[in-house]
């Protein structure tokens, strides 16, 4: 099961779950995360060990999609 | 509807500033160069009054110590605010809080969940060299010599439309932010955060919170023991 979560005040919130033999939950799916990204978000995923990469299109195969917020200098 | 990621190198928030030039390893070197000028720029001008102060005049002797206090002192406020990026923020309630550190717990090896959970700081190895990530900022031990860069960043809550659910953000999330754009594009990271100290290791130790200084300890000793990892 593939999950969908963006970071919050909440700790994490959890937007969409979907297995890739379900089309019906992947297009709910891929409309909360542009949802997401319209809303400003930045989509992340996990690419190994200290690598994470930006995804702009709802990678379907991996397990965990992280939405983030943009940073700026401080 | 199914498609298949595309991965973006550069980080997007990098064209916010895009009159920085691209941090890399020379950046660093000239950047670091530039602090160490003028930290001596501050401590030599006093120490040379003071030396000159007491060959002239004995009596000025507390004047003298005067100025070789402020040729301490200054270099130590700078230290202090590189400090002051990783120093804990407020903390949200206690469910959120487990929440996120759950969450960043999934995101890092056990080393360094256990590093974070001793002193609130999260070991990151890079290209660049190593990182201690914290809520509001990072320190990156960089060279040889391990020179210190305090980086100030802070999630934007800002930049997204209505700001829901961007609210004051637990601690853990506001690490996890950064280390997940520290790891998309960690030049990029660097460029967009603002440099607030370059400099010793041992100063900037001196003005971290005591719970925090094992976790210089370990980056450097990190820089001894790994093997070149390529990105």
């Amino acid at each position: 099961m593939s999950k969908l979560i963006r970071m919050d005040q909440t700790g994490h919130s959890t937007l969409a779950e979907w297995t890739a033999e379900d089309p019906v939950a992947v297009e709910a799916a891929v409309e909360a995360f542009r949802a997401e990204l319209e809303r400003g978000y930045l989509a992340m995923v996990s690419t190994g060990p200290g690598h994470a990469e930006q995804v702009r299109e709802l990678p379907v195969e991996a397990p965990l999609v992280i939405l983030r917020l943009p940073i700026s200098g401080g | 509807m199914a498609v298949e990621a595309h991965p973006v190198e550069i980080l997007p928030e990098a064209a916010a500033v895009h009159w920085r030039p691209r941090v890399d390893d020379a950046r660093l070197r000239h950047l670091g160069g530039l602090w160490m000028l003028t930290t001596l720029g501050h401590v030599v001008p006093f120490a040379a009054a003071a030396t000159l102060l007491v060959w002239l005049q004995p009596l000025a002797l507390p004047v003298a110590l005067a100025c070789l206090a402020h040729a301490w002192v200054i270099p130590e406020l700078y230290a202090r605010r590189g400090a002051n990026v990783v120093r804990p923020r407020g903390r949200a309630a206690e469910e959120p809080e487990r929440r996120a550190v759950g969450l960043l717990g999934d995101l890092v090896g056990h080393e360094a969940r256990e590093l974070h959970a001793r002193t609130g700081l999260v070991l990151e190895r890079g290209r660049l060299g190593t990182w201690l990530v914290g809520e509001a900022g990072a320190v990156l031990l960089h060279g040889r010599r391990r020179r210190a860069y305090c980086y100030c960043v802070k999630v934007d809550g800002r930049a997204v439309v209505d700001g829901a659910g961007a609210g004051e953000l637990p601690s853990g999330d506001r690490i996890a932010h950064l280390l997940l754009a520290l790891r998309a594009d960690e030049q990029g990271f660097a460029t967009v955060a603002n440099l607030t100290f370059a400099g010793a290791r041992w100063r900037l130790r001196r003005r971290l919170p005591a719970p925090m200084r094992p976790a210089l300890d370990a980056a450097a000793a990190s820089i001894d023991t790994r093997s070149t990892r390529p990105r």
